[in-house]
């Protein structure tokens, strides 16, 4: 049995520097009797965790025990497969205009994907990756976000980046590399950013931006902006080390970060049997001491609930927060996969129907907030919209050749102004043998 | 002389007898700097005290600088941040996890949000898992993003170079690896009063600097420091010696044995050497070195890090591209041996004074 003093209402600090009721310091010089029964023990006072001693080894295990559990945890969700609320309690109470803003830039994201997606298999753009199945994850989350909030994404959040007001221009131009692109031609398409919306470059290593979060939220909390941060990314890059460094950091330095997972079944071939053991992402946060929840990505709602609550957390006791959004991803990885080698249609089929966008749709309607007639309108508007975008970026020139040496430093060292120099002249020697349709350096 | 060889016969015998083996030094001897009249009142300090200097200066200066790695919070093992959480606080002065992977990430995130992030890595020689983090993020930030974005603010110090008896993992001199990527800077001081200038110049540089400190120096150099607030140009070399015969090029403690091996090729060969300190490795003053060795027509490059592909290579290509028609001889790298750095094989190791002596021989006698 416990021993409980009156002391037990004071905490004076132990030898190990930590605060620890008067009751369990005295507890160390108590008999062991309680031991001998296998019933939880004496407190310890390493420094390394807060525990007791216990003779029964299976209390000695973190569940669940060594092999993948039956069942998981749970994933949150407010909408059922045919777009009802389930629970009316659970309701976020999105304005009407803002839900109809979701479901369309929802569309606009999936036409866009499949329009870009169609324009690289004809060689107009150099490669693409969609989003089709994960609209919901990057709608859902960036709506309940504040617009100050700095985001790092992976590489498969352009809704995210839709919804704070990137332009199809913007996404289109960055595609081409045309001296439109605020990357200025320097990265593969796909690899936006966008200061104005405070969304951090894409770069391709994977999970990269995992320990560069956190940092981030700790300048961000010092300054006192009152801002989070979020970094996204999938059930493959959890698997690199930047993601266990970010985690561990973010906690340990109280960084007020959100790291969303888009657990979408795959990273390119590789399913998720083969990426982990244990209970996909969200069962690793409790490892690092952080707050966790496992929510249904293709929920509009129930991801827009879930990211607003970790949000308030977040900025009012500078703490991170995990979410892991269940979804599947039903595109190929990239315009340089086809999954068909590696998964079966039904599969795929399966997931179409289970849509986020027909999800929303079937809720919307169900609200009177939209129609079959007013879908078919704006999805036709959309298409057009996209394809003419296409075209006006398509005729673009390309940036000056100078771009390709600026940036490197924030001023031009001599050595690579001699480098210029050198390109300069011998493009000009060799002009017939270099494209042509590149801009004339503005600035010099 | 003679004298000399009779002690060292009586030492040898005594220590036998005693069953004491002789422990080499580290066979070089600092030689301090005058300060700068111009800058006014000095204090005398070492290169880790001239580290502190520098931090301090930042950080009061600076409300949203931080200093952060492993065990900076109790001043740091080489000592370079004793007093700083003190006077700054713990949110400005911590500790990180030990994961060079999450300081270097960390501190980019930091420096992109508007913070002047001043990172420690407790050895260069664990700096590789940092090295995706410093190569394809930090190097790359200001460029890929369209100069969106960037991590100018970013500095990372590391204690560099052979110490005696660190070995494989507590010697290495890593900065051939980092001069091969654009967008980093990479810096190595010589003495505290250019560590205190360079350390200033490289924390407030807007481009992610790696400051690598030769360890040997931390508490063995000592000179009067200015105490004011002071920089040095990055990307500027210095001719810390004239002479007309031969160019002799290093960094950090290298110009030590280089200074003696000048002073012996005087005495003994009547030569004239010209000693340059590099100090930035990227981008490196080409102008510098090449004007003199247009002069002497002769070049010799010493680093600890192996010889092959280590930085030495760069300057002698770049050396001999541009004043080929003024070579006497070709150029000379006394360098690390192309082997992991061994424990006690040190003294067989390092380019010491002997081995410099010789190339200055050879390149003189061409």
């Amino acid at each position: 049995a416990k021993k409980v003093s009156f002391c037990s209402m004071f905490r004076i600090r132990s030898f190990s520097g930590r605060f620890r009721p008067l009751w369990f310091v005295c507890s160390r010089f108590v008999s062991s009797r309680s031991l001998a029964s296998g019933v939880k023990g004496e407190q310890s006072l390493y420094p390394g965790s807060r525990l007791s001693y216990s003779s029964d080894v299976d209390e000695c295990k973190p569940k669940p025990p060594g092999k993948l559990p039956d069942e998981g945890v749970s994933a949150f969700r407010i909408l059922d497969s045919g777009g009802h609320v389930i629970d009316a309690k659970q309701d976020p109470n999105i304005p009407e205009e803002q839900l109809v803003k979701m479901y369309q830039t929802m569309v606009l994201l999936n036409t866009t994907d499949k329009i870009l997606n169609e324009s690289q298999r004809q060689g107009r753009i150099s490669f693409y990756m969609t989003s089709d199945g994960e609209e919901a994850t990057h709608i859902g989350s960036a709506a309940a976000l504040d617009s100050n909030d700095l985001i790092f994404g992976q590489y498969r959040e352009t809704g995210v980046l839709l919804w704070r007001g990137f332009t199809l221009f913007e996404m289109i131009n960055q595609c081409y590399g045309n001296h439109l692109d605020g990357g200025k031609g320097r990265q593969m398409p796909v690899h936006y950013g966008s200061d104005h919306l405070n969304f951090q470059t894409i770069s391709s290593p994977l999970g990269t931006q995992m320990p560069q979060a956190p940092g981030a939220a700790y300048a961000l909390k010092r300054a006192g902006t009152g801002n989070c941060v979020v970094c996204y990314f999938g059930d493959g890059a959890a698997s690199e080390g930047d993601a266990h460094a970010g985690l561990n950091f973010a906690a340990t330095l109280d960084c007020p970060v959100i790291f969303f997972c888009r657990n979408n079944g795959f990273a390119i071939s590789t399913p998720t049997e083969e990426q982990y053991r244990g209970d996909g992402i969200v069962s690793r946060g409790p490892g690092y001491g952080i707050e966790s929840v496992r929510v249904d990505g293709n929920d509009m709602l129930a991801v827009y609930s879930v990211t607003k609550a970790a949000r308030e957390v977040c900025v009012r006791e500078n703490r991170p927060f995990l979410i892991e959004a269940m979804t599947y991803r039903i595109g190929h990885h990239s315009t340089s996969d086809d999954s068909s080698a590696y998964r079966s249609t039904d599969d795929v089929n399966y997931w179409d129907k289970q849509h986020p966008i027909k999800n929303a749709y079937n809720y919307l309607l169900s609200r009177g907030i939209w129609s079959e007639s007013q879908d078919k309108e704006f999805k036709q508007e959309q298409k057009k919209l996209v394809m003419d975008t296409l075209r006006e970026a398509e005729r673009q020139l390309k940036p000056s050749v100078k771009e390709l040496f600026r940036d490197v430093y924030d001023e031009m060292p001599p050595h690579i102004e001699r480098q210029w120099n050198e390109v300069q002249q011998h493009v000009a020697a060799y002009a017939d043998q270099y494209p042509a349709n590149f801009d004339h350096d503005h600035e010099s | 002389m003679a004298s000399q060889v009779l002690r060292r016969l009586l030492t040898r015998s005594l220590n036998k007898q005693l069953c004491v083996t002789e422990r080499h030094a580290s066979g070089f001897q600092f030689v301090p700097d005058t300060p700068d009249p111009k800058l006014g009142k000095t204090e005398k300090k070492n290169l880790y005290q001239a580290v502190t200097d520098a931090l301090d200066i930042v950080l009061a200066s600076d409300p949203t600088a931080v200093v952060f790695g492993e065990d900076v919070h109790f001043g740091g093992v080489f000592r370079c941040t004793v007093g700083l959480a003190q006077k700054y606080g713990k949110d400005r002065v911590f500790n990180t996890p030990l994961s060079e992977q999450g300081i270097a990430g960390f501190g980019i995130g930091l420096a992109t949000a508007g913070a002047t992030a001043i990172a420690e890595i407790q050895f260069a020689d664990y700096v590789y898992p940092a090295f995706d983090q410093l190569v394809n993020e930090a190097a790359k930030y200001r460029y890929r993003s369209g100069n969106m974005f960037n991590c100018g603010r970013l500095t990372i110090r590391m204690p560099c170079g052979a110490v005696g008896h660190g070995a494989h993992y507590h010697s290495q001199s890593p900065e051939a690896y980092f001069a091969h990527t654009p967008g980093l800077k990479v810096v190595i001081p010589r003495s505290p009063i250019q560590t205190k200038g360079l350390l200033l110049a490289s924390i407030r540089d807007n481009n992610p600097v790696v400051f690598m400190e030769p360890k040997v120096l931390y508490r063995l150099a000592e000179e009067q420091v200015p105490v004011a607030d002071y920089e040095i140009l990055l990307s500027t070399a210095e001719v810390i010696r004239e002479g007309s015969d031969v160019t002799m090029v290093a960094w950090g403690k290298q110009l030590y044995v280089l200074h003696e091996v000048c002073d012996m090729a005087k005495d003994q060969l009547g030569v004239s050497c010209e000693l340059i300190d590099l100090r930035t490795i990227l981008p490196w003053d080409q102008d510098t070195v090449c004007k003199s060795v247009c002069k002497t027509g002769r070049l010799l490059v010493s680093h600890e890090a192996p010889l092959t592909q280590g930085f030495a290579a760069e300057v002698v290509s770049t050396v001999q591209a541009e004043c080929f028609l003024h070579l006497e001889a070709p150029a000379a790298r006394v360098c690390g041996w192309d082997t992991p750095f061994p424990h006690i094989f040190e003294p067989f190791y390092v380019p010491d004074k002997w081995r410099c002596f010789e190339a200055v021989k050879r390149i003189t006698s061409y």
